[in-house]
């Protein structure tokens, strides 16, 4: 019996062979230097049935523990409506390659094209990217495209409040590429604009990358660090969250030059890390340093309204040594998932996400703080949406796998003492008080510590 | 196919909405309790639709759309092979869905298996000594490649390796993936008939060459016979050899890159290990590294754990944790034994189209082929039909174009990657197809120039696109 | 067969130099343009920017292909050819009356090692 995925009979292979003047298989490689060829076992299992299959994919699994997530740090647990799983299962979509036949690829290209739309009327850019890794890639190429648009400036800002994944990368890609990195402290729980400030003294700097909500779940207000950044003669990146950007100031809005993260707030599951989406859009002056696919709207041999990659030229010129981005495919499927969500959610979907999210992570603050073991971490209240980190008066590295013992994922330990926690409109009151008993039924556990 | 000309905006209606969300349990508590100074000055103009709409939307998109399951997909060095379905219900099952990427390691251990499962699979049907699965895509992965190469030189205090050598038939992501990495580029070229040139090689070669790129078979879907050679020198002048993998395919059950001399590698679970493509992604381009290399992987790594020398992080979490279930689950399906038919069934399926066409089509290279082929247009370029008039002319018979233009060594190159996936039949239909079209060529030039002719759009005006971009609505 | 006009010096990578006085236009030759095709973006530097014989200035971008200006002079830009920011086919329309930038020459000699017409017809075939 022929495998399921391998057409080919013995009498086609037969007759193939003698087409194409062979004797055997093996005589197809008889340009190969016999002692490449791998005649040892491969170390894999017999082939599997597909119940088979089945049956080993459940048992794994299961070997993973289901939490309830309270906890952020760039994944974020949204509901997602039925509508976009079903849809993005079309295999028109799923099984395309990149749309380089534009007559026989207009539905990637318009649902791209409508996802660079929603990105612009989200972050108040002028031009968005068909997509890009995840967030922390979507920053390390912010920091490469203001370098490249400045020319001759190879200094680059960030900020410690960024999130710590998203730092590690970015510092990968500078130290690789050859650019000068520069992180500005954090000082009671936002970027420091007096460092930040200090550091744009130096003449050299070509651009400044801040979070619109920082790893401690805090908005922080970018206004004077935009100013800072332009009179220094530096770009300004926004890296923000797509879904809470439906209700808070827009990159442009602040004045920024470029808004990059992750899409993943869209209503896209955890999935253990991937794949999600990143994204990445800029103001008209830099539309053609932006990296990546770019669709644009045009018309057709009859004067119908079609759709193609633009611009594409540039992939060719990456060719050259100059290349500052090596970006091909993105993630196409997850930004079509992206616009599918949106489009379901409308700007009052979007709303009540985010007045849901806020309402319960305010909620939980609240009750977290009055169970007594918990300080508030910063000298004065700083303004959050969904995410907040608490300081807990003891063990604040235990608790985390405490709460997993008791079916939660929060208190995600942030170092310094402080933990995080997230609420999204998938968690009601009573998910949030049991959270809060067993907060207490961890600390208890670990001898109390109340005031 | 059928036109369809909606944008989702243009179906707007103030009020509309196509979601249902539980009420605020909370009280009278919402976001505008922010300061003002924080909140955005008008709501986002997103579509106002109602559920129906959104699904008849996409779905009247999707069908202007082709894919694997549509059509024969012949497209060079994109290995369009078959998406097999219960790949997909494996990376739907929720205890791998809604596991968080931050939980503590004793609650993925079902997850680190997968890491370790696919990893262990991958070194041995590559002959490599460890996988990292963070990269995202290949050009990820080439570019995580390229950084391992450096980190290695320096490791070793070897600062002054600078280059990069890549031959005149490389894929164009990589010289830009050297460059992004740092690295100066230096060509190498290519012999008539179509293999690297050693003697070209020989004498750039020294102590600021950091490695080699490659990938075998190449572009032309020739397998590079002096690889042996290749790579002793490379290692001679201290450089490292680098494989990429977006032509595995052919290879896999009958030469491991590992074998042959190569130090690192990136493989396309999206092309050789059946995940889909997605319309331009989500990927994944896994590293693997031999064995003096180890230790050197980026972080995080589920698998190998704490790697001593780690060159630092490329991913936000673990890489697309998606594809490399549908990848465990693809090889978990296929075993042992169907590996081992996998790369010469995808190349005998290669050899019979070249064959069965070359007296129509200009084949420059006339040597025994791997997974793929190129042509240098049609035979009778009397009429001046070109590579992209035929590859405009398969889409009004039903089928995908191949991959034009590419490689650079001809002026009108047309490069074939059947599959293994792909049956007799469907060979022979595309043999036919194809056929006509040269008979086309000769009889109604004009026609083909054209075409195609009744797909749901027509060739789009291209220039107006770039000179007048209109990226949204 | 691809316009030349005789009085103007030409570079071996498809430049063509006008002298006015201290002054050189720089353009493409029409030879360029027909190899680029349909020109759709012409990347510019600024006013003041210093260029350098033999180092590239901008860049020209076509539907198929970008492509690096190489100065075939040194000096000191005056003036961008500010037309084709919103025009680039004005260079597929006429390549020697569209001029991308003019220069101001720090070391005239360099005009010597430029080619004359027939020099850069030959290089063409």
């Amino acid at each position: 019996m022929n495998h399921p995925y391998f057409p080919h009979t013995e009498e086609d292979i037969r007759q193939m062979m003698e087409k194409c003047g062979v004797s055997s298989l093996r005589e197809l490689y008889s340009d190969v230097p016999s002692d490449c060829i791998y005649e040892g076992e491969y170390n894999l299992p017999k082939a599997m049935s597909e119940l088979e299959v089945r049956r080993h994919f459940a048992s794994l699994a299961s070997q993973n523990v289901p939490l309830k997530i309270f906890a952020g740090a760039g994944a974020y647990d949204h509901y997602s409506p039925a509508v976009v799983p079903y849809i993005l299962s079309r295999s028109e979509f799923s099984t395309a390659y990149t749309p380089y036949q534009a007559e026989i690829s207009q539905g990637t290209l318009r649902a791209v094209f409508e996802w660079q739309s929603m990105i612009c009327r989200i972050t108040g850019m002028d031009v968005a990217n068909a997509s890009m890794y995840d967030g922390a890639t979507s920053a390390a190429e912010s920091m490469m495209m203001a370098v490249a648009a400045s020319r001759k400036k190879n200094r680059f800002i960030v900020s410690a409040s960024l999130l710590p994944q998203v730092l590690d990368v970015v510092s990968t890609y500078a130290r690789f590429h050859g650019i000068d990195l520069v992180e500005v402290p954090v000082e009671d729980g936002v970027t420091s604009l007096t460092e930040l400030k200090t550091e744009l003294e130096s003449a050299d700097v070509a651009g400044v990358m801040m979070p619109g909500i920082n790893r401690y779940g805090v908005i922080e207000d970018l206004a004077e660090a935009v100013e800072a950044a332009h009179s220094a003669g530096a770009l300004f990146v926004e890296y923000c969250d797509p879904s809470a950007m439906t209700v808070l100031k827009t990159a442009g809005e602040w004045g920024a030059d470029v808004a990059c993260g992750d899409a993943q707030t869209l209503g896209m599951p955890l999935n253990f890390g991937g794949p999600y989406c990143g994204f990445m859009a800029c103001r008209q002056e830099y539309m053609r340093k932006l990296p990546g696919r770019l669709v644009g709207e045009t018309v057709d041999a009859d004067g119908k309204r079609a759709f193609v990659l633009t611009l594409q030229a540039r992939e060719q010129h990456i060719r050259r040594e100059k290349a500052t981005s090596n970006i091909c495919s993105n993630q196409s499927l997850m930004a079509l998932y992206a616009t599918v969500y949106l489009s379901l959610m409308g700007p009052a979907g979007m709303r009540k996400v985010n007045d849901l999210s806020y309402a319960g992570a305010h909620f939980l603050k609240g009750e977290l703080l009055r169970t007594g073991y918990f300080e508030e971490p910063f000298s004065v209240e700083r303004p959050f949406l969904k995410e907040f980190v608490l300081r807990p008066r003891r063990d604040a590295e235990k608790l985390c796998g405490m709460l997993a013992d008791r079916g939660f994922l929060a208190a995600l330990p942030l170092g310094e003492g402080l933990v995080s926690f997230c609420v999204t409109e998938k968690h009601d009151r009573i998910e949030c008080e049991e959270l809060v008993n067993a907060v207490k039924s961890a600390f208890d556990a670990l001898g109390g510590a109340r005031e | 196919m059928k036109y369809y000309d909606k944008l989702i905006f243009e179906l707007s209606q103030n009020g509309r909405c196509g979601c249902s969300l539980p009420d605020n349990g909370f009280g009278e508590t919402s976001c505008t309790e922010l300061p003002t100074a924080l909140q955005r000055a008008q709501a986002p103009e997103l579509p106002q639709v109602s559920e129906p709409d959104v699904v008849r939307h996409y779905t009247n998109l999707s069908s202007m759309n082709f894919g694997v399951d549509t059509g024969f997909y012949p497209l060079g060095s994109c290995t369009m092979k078959y998406n097999p379905k219960i790949n997909e219900e494996i990376a739907a099952l929720p205890g791998f869905t809604s596991v968080h990427p931050l939980q503590p390691l004793s609650t993925v251990m079902g997850c680190v298996q997968v890491y370790k499962e696919l990893s262990d699979y991958l070194c041995s049907i590559t002959g490599m000594s460890a996988f990292t699965l963070n990269p995202f895509a290949g050009a990820h992965g080439e570019l995580t490649g390229l950084m391992l190469m450096k980190h290695y030189h320096l490791l070793h205090g070897d600062v002054s390796r600078r280059k990069v050598i890549v031959p005149d038939s490389a894929h164009g992501t990589n010289p830009a993936s050297a460059a992004v990495c740092g690295f100066e580029v230096v060509q190498v070229k290519s012999r008539p008939d179509g293999r690297v040139d050693v003697e070209d090689l020989k004498p750039l070669l020294d102590e600021t060459v950091a490695g080699m790129m490659m990938t075998n078979p190449n572009t032309l879907g020739l397998f590079e016979t002096g690889i042996r050679e290749i790579a002793q020198l490379v290692h001679d002048c201290g450089g490292l050899l680098y494989y990429d993998g977006a032509n595995l395919n052919p290879l896999i059950g009958v030469v491991r890159p590992g074998d042959m001399g190569f130090d690192i590698l990136h493989l396309n679970l999206h092309k050789s290990f059946s995940t889909p493509h997605g319309g331009g992604g989500p990927g994944a381009g896994p590293v693997g590294i031999s064995e003096k290399l180890k230790g050197s992987l980026p972080q995080p790594d589920f698998y190998c754990g704490e790697q001593e020398f780690s060159m630092g992080r490329i991913s936000g979490f673990q890489g697309n944790f998606g594809v490399i279930l549908r990848a465990l689950a693809y090889i978990l399906m296929l075993g042992r034994e169907n590996v081992k038919l996998l790369g010469s069934y995808a190349t005998l399926s290669a050899n019979y189209i070249k064959v069965c066409l070359k007296d129509c089509y200009e084949l420059p290279i006339d040597s025994v082929c791997k997974h793929e082929f190129v042509f240098d247009g049609l035979k009778d370029k009397s009429n001046e039909v070109t590579t992209l008039d035929v590859a405009k002319r398969l889409l009004d018979y039903g089928f995908h174009a191949p991959t034009i233009y590419f490689p650079l060594l001809f002026h009108q190159s047309l490069m074939i990657e059947p599959t293994e996936t792909e049956s007799r039949q469907t060979l022979d239909e595309f043999i036919k197809v194809m056929r006509t079209i040269a008979e086309e060529a000769a009889t109604s030039p004009d026609m083909v120039k054209s075409a195609p002719h009744n797909t749901p759009v027509r060739r789009p005006d291209e220039t107006q696109a770039a000179r007048h971009p209109i990226l949204k609505a | 067969m691809a316009k030349l006009i005789e009085g103007l010096k030409y570079s071996e990578s498809h430049e063509w130099v006008k002298v006015e006085g201290e002054i050189a236009l720089i353009g493409i030759t029409d030879y360029a343009q027909h190899a680029l095709g349909n020109i759709t973006y012409v990347d510019m530097p600024s006013e003041d920017d210093e260029v350098f014989a033999g180092e590239e200035f901008g860049a020209v971008e076509s539907t198929k292909i970008a492509s690096d200006l190489f100065s075939p002079v040194s000096g000191v830009v005056t003036e961008v050819n500010s037309a084709l920011e919103d025009a680039p086919e004005l260079i597929n329309e006429d390549a020697y009356a569209n001029w991308i930038i003019k220069v101001k020459m720090s070391d005239p000699s360099e005009l010597e090692t430029l080619l004359d017409p027939a020099a850069y017809e030959a290089i063409c075939k």
